[in-house]
């Protein structure tokens, strides 16, 4: 009702999530990534779908998951590096991918949620992924004009949220979730704890719950770690 | 002898100075952090929304929540910040973070590097690397000075992808130290009993040796 924008869980959160569509899914490597939203699409068997996401998971985990079952048709990353099975469809053609400078690629989405078309930026100049694109002169310098990104859903997990879908992202799960939170037609919040509007400090709210359309309370989180570091 | 990764670093951070904002890509960069010179104040930004990173945690410390840009665990210190990677990259574009050290496979005379991509071979893609040498005010190339097979990296152009173009400004090899200016690369220093010959017959661009080149100390 009204503003309250809690749903049950993952599937229905995704239910009108049709083949073709293209999605952006928050996390850098595999921190902050929505395992829930993920694991529901890998039931829902959804087909040919484009991602934008910094990176492509593990083999095993994260957005690895979907390639496994061939569930993804393109791909929009900055780095992919982590995983084989993307490296193998990559070369044998079966995956289409869109490498995109990290920074270019936060901007794109950042300048999508603000309504924003296309903005330069210099990354790329001089280099492959600058052909077909206007360049311009700003200053003595050269600059590439990149547009903006929107997507049909945006997925990510954030700390906190409350009912309204006010975020709140721990650490460095902001990563690339701020950003994508609010560059969806419909953007999906799994969090880790949800409660009642007024319960986070308004200050304290990294995206107002304007971007957010549906917001649950995920379960069984792994957050599988990529490089565990330790002091020596 | 040419120089260990451990030993490059260490050169390396004797170009920190005293209130720089540093970036440290992945491999030999990262070990850098661990010869901040006595007496200088530094803060590290990792793209993926860290200002003011510390070591790797102690094991009980360890937090999936807290990676650096090469995905590993670390922590923060005190008076450090988070942040989105819009941001971050924000202020990477408008030139706030001082200087910024990375690996390269290739580097030419006139500054520009190819680190992201071998055709047919490699499709990791670029990261951040494009947008770091971009807008950096200082890069640092940290690398050996020849591939494994002995192949001099420091070229008159780049064979492999561009990653930037006319944009690093020093490198710090396995053998010496070298500025990237006008008239190609200029040896400054050599690493301890390596001979100028060596250097010269394994640097494929254009090299001039400055007047006062020395031999590298730590």
């Amino acid at each position: 009702m009204g503003l309250n924008k809690v749903v049950a869980g993952a599937d229905e959160a995704i239910k009108d999530i049709a083949n073709g569509s293209t999605l952006m899914l928050g996390g850098f490597g595999l921190c902050g990534i929505p395992e829930n939203c993920i694991a529901a699409l890998v039931r829902k068997g959804v087909r040919d779908l484009t991602c934008i996401s910094n990176n492509a998971g593990v083999d095993d985990f994260g957005l690895g998951l979907l390639l496994q079952t061939r569930q993804i048709r393109k791909m929009m990353s900055s780095y992919v590096g982590e995983n084989a099975e993307f490296e193998r469809q990559l070369l044998s053609g079966e995956l289409e991918v869109d490498l995109i400078p990290q920074g270019t690629l936060a901007t794109r989405i950042a300048m999508g949620g603000w309504g924003i078309p296309a903005f330069f930026t210099p990354a790329g100049y001089g280099t492959e992924i600058a052909l077909g694109k206007e360049v311009r002169e700003f200053n003595g310098k050269m600059y590439l004009m990149e547009m903006g990104l929107t997507a049909d859903f945006s997925i990510v997990k954030a700390t906190k949220g409350d009912t309204l879908g006010n975020l709140v992202f721990d650490k460095t799960t902001k990563n690339f979730s701020e950003a994508m939170a609010k560059a969806g037609k419909i953007t999906i919040a799994e969090v880790e704890e949800l409660v009642a509007p007024g319960e986070i400090h308004p200050d304290h709210i990294d995206v107002p719950g304007i971007y957010v359309h549906r917001i649950f309370k995920g379960s069984n989180y792994e957050k599988r770690i990529e490089r565990r570091t330790i002091k020596k | 002898m040419p120089l260990n990764k451990d030993q490059i670093a260490k050169r390396i951070a004797q170009e920190l100075k005293d209130g720089m904002y540093v970036n440290l890509g992945i491999g030999i960069p990262t070990l850098v952090s661990n010869y901040v010179p006595e007496g200088i104040e530094i803060m590290l930004q990792s793209e993926n929304g860290i200002l003011g990173m510390g070591p790797y945690p102690e094991e009980q410390d360890i937090d999936a929540d807290l990676i650096n840009a090469g995905k590993e665990t670390v922590t923060l210190l005190p008076g450090g910040v988070y942040f989105d990677s819009a941001e971050s990259f924000g202020m990477i574009r408008a030139g706030k973070v001082d200087l910024t050290v990375l690996g390269a496979m290739e580097v030419s005379e006139n500054g520009d590097i190819a680190n992201w991509k071998i055709p047919g071979k490699m499709v990791k893609g670029m990261g951040g690397a494009m947008d770091l040498v971009a807008s950096a005010k200082n890069i640092i190339v940290a690398m050996q000075h020849t591939n494994p097979k002995g192949e001099s990296k420091l070229l008159p152009n780049c064979s492999l992808p561009l990653t930037g173009v006319g944009c690093v400004k020093k490198i710090v090899s396995d053998l010496g130290v070298f500025d990237v200016t006008p008239n190609g690369f200029v040896c400054r220093e050599y690493a301890p009993g390596v001979t100028l010959e060596e250097i010269q017959a394994k640097t494929a661009g254009k090299l001039s040796i400055a007047d006062d080149v020395k031999e590298m100390t730590f």
